[in-house]
């Protein structure tokens, strides 16, 4: 048995986010964050109340936050704009696409609420298409950080490490808050959270943990199972996703968005040019999500250890 | 040396003769681009440029600068033209509009260099929102620079533009003035059949802006209109200039149809020399 991870218990990803914010403001007078009337929920009202002077309150205008946050960010700011992924992401696509990236700027998206997980609210709000249009963006970063202590570490690096746009995805619920508070984040660097050559589970976000579970159950079984968190998911850690296809012969990859154009593309989009292996993939398969609990809902779409256990195995008989 | 340079109406006149002539050589030698909102903005860029902002063509990221946000950016023609007229890079390369290794693209486009361009951009809407975090970033850290952005009737159309609006009121942003290029004209028609924006001065009056209008082909009225938007002390200004779509081109004044569309050579000749 190998040493497993442990949950120091449950956190939500947005507040690791608030805490980050918080933090690297204090640390960088040039930061100022962007409220777009749902400030508490996304967790920037700990910036908001400490820096008033350096928070803007633009309201329910998400267009408009994302074009206040280009030229902020052309005057020297380093803006952080924070909302519901539905909103921040999806909604200012063209603004981030025209605004942002062409212009190359260093401005921070916070996409809240990501995920099946936001619970009751429902399909409206449960952000599962975020990945795939951030990413194919030109210039833009794409950060997926797997808990709250990762989600602080992951916004002061895309405030103080990164130097165009960045697109931050964190969930709404408390969930296992497990990597350790001394690690380093590494931008573009995949982290392996548990060892294993029979098979690698490629995981990001919440599904990182419970891609761990997954693997103590195929250990009990025999079988050893690579875990690699993907923290950053633009630019790929390729070299880490070609050595796991290479050592492991097989992948399985994990995420609470929709398979099409997510992590599992990233994945293969690598695997297939450069060591094709046998794949299966976890995440939403083109459908909307819908009102229940957290739990309930990542039971019925299959977001958890369980069917990460299944896919696990499924590749395995291929690949035999 | 600093900007502005002249307030003297005949100087104006002249630069904005030799500007109008450079976006038809331009588009002429191009084969595609906008000619019909290039000139009908003309007079208002060079007053701009030549008599209301503070800026160093030899010195394009000057930090006191005033800033020139063109969210219209089809346009573009007419803002290289102004920006090499006024001496940010060699006449010359105005002919290397649209083509291949550019650093005059289609839609204006910071990764291509150009001096003197502050933003990209091309799809309309969004050029307001940037102007407005210009201003705010300026109060932030007390700088007296100004921020003006021109946007296009037709343009005030998006949604956007409107969520712009409020937030520039709300922040009582007096160093952000704004101007209409009103010529009445889209691409399928008058803006009023299109999608009617009228009452258009007391929309931007309920939106809380000190709002102006003036003869956008006369400087002594654009001169006038952006002296008060100047000493405008709690609101953002908009300046609604009316203007004619292909202004100084007898047989395209007032013709929609030149919107988007580039004079062959022949054209172009003959253009050039009624503007002479």
């Amino acid at each position: 048995m190998g040493t497993r991870v442990i949950n120091r218990g449950n956190k939500a990803a947005r507040a690791g986010f608030g805490e980050g914010l918080l933090e690297a403001g204090g640390a960088n007078s040039r930061v100022v964050a962007i409220g777009a009337d749902i400030t508490a929920s996304v967790c920037v009202d700990l910036f908001a109340s400490k820096f008033p002077q350096r928070f803007i309150s633009l309201g329910i205008a998400e267009q408009n936050c994302v074009g206040v946050a280009a030229g902020l960010a052309l005057s020297g700011k380093i803006p952080v704009f924070a909302t519901y992924s539905v909103f921040s992401a999806l909604r200012t696509t063209d603004q981030i696409r025209v605004s942002l990236c062409y212009n190359n700027l260093h401005v921070v998206i916070g996409g809240a609420h990501a995920g099946v997980s936001v619970g009751p609210d429902g399909a409206t709000h449960q952000a599962l298409e975020d990945i795939a249009i951030m990413r194919v963006l030109p210039n833009m970063c794409v950060l997926s950080p797997c808990d709250a202590t990762q989600a602080r570490l992951a916004v002061i690096a895309a405030i103080e490490l990164c130097k165009g746009p960045v697109y931050l995805r964190f969930g709404r619920e408390a969930m296992p808050d497990f990597t350790s508070h001394d690690q380093e984040f590494i931008f573009g660097k995949a982290q392996i959270m548990h060892a294993g050559n029979d098979l690698a589970i490629i995981a990001t976000g919440h599904l990182t943990w419970e891609a761990l579970q997954a693997a103590y159950q195929l250990e009990k079984e025999g079988i050893s199972a690579r875990v690699i968190n993907i923290h950053t998911i633009k630019p790929l850690d390729e070299a880490a996703v070609i050595l796991a296809a290479k050592e492991c012969g097989a992948i399985v990859t994990a995420e609470e968005h929709q398979v099409s154009g997510g992590l599992g593309s990233a994945v293969s989009e690598v695997i297939s040019k450069n060591y094709p292996v046998p794949m299966e993939f976890v995440g939403m398969n083109d459908r909307f999500g819908e009102s229940g609990t957290p739990l309930e809902l990542m039971q019925k779409f299959g977001l958890n250890a369980g069917n990460i256990h299944r896919k696990c195995r499924e590749v395995l008989i291929r690949n035999q | 040396m600093v900007f502005p340079l002249t307030n003297g109406i005949s100087s104006l006149c002249e630069l904005a003769r030799a500007i109008r002539q450079s976006v038809v050589r331009s588009l002429a030698e191009s084969g595609s681009g906008h000619l019909g909102g290039s000139m009908s903005s003309a007079d208002i860029l060079t007053t701009l440029y030549f008599s209301v902002m503070r800026h160093k063509p030899g010195e394009p990221s000057w930090s006191e600068r005033d800033r020139f946000i063109l969210s219209i950016g089809h346009i573009a023609p007419l803002l290289y033209a102004t920006l090499a007229e006024a001496g940010y890079f060699p006449k010359e390369e105005l002919l290397s509009l649209r083509k291949m290794g550019s650093r005059l693209q289609g839609h204006p486009g910071r990764d291509h260099h150009l001096p003197g361009l502050e933003l990209s951009a091309g799809s309309l809407g969004q050029g307001l929102s940037v102007a407005v975090g210009m201003a705010i970033a300026a109060k932030m850290d007390g700088h007296d620079n100004c921020i003006f952005c021109l946007n296009g009737d037709g343009e005030l159309q998006e949604g956007s533009i409107w969520e712009a609006a409020m937030s520039a009121a709300h922040y009582k942003l007096n160093n952000l003035v704004m101007i209409i290029d009103r010529n009445g004209l889209q691409i399928d028609g008058s803006t009023e059949k299109v999608m009617g924006l009228e009452p258009l001065k007391k929309k931007w009056e309920a939106f809380g802006w000190d709002t102006l209008e003036c003869d956008g082909h006369d400087f002594r009225s654009l001169l006038s209109a952006f002296q008060k938007a100047k000493i405008e002390q709690t609101r953002p200004s908009v300046i609604i200039a009316k203007t004619i779509m292909g202004k100084g081109i007898a047989s395209i004044e007032g013709d929609y149809r030149w919107h988007g569309k580039a004079p062959s050579r022949e054209q172009a000749t003959e253009f050039i020399n009624e503007l002479s």
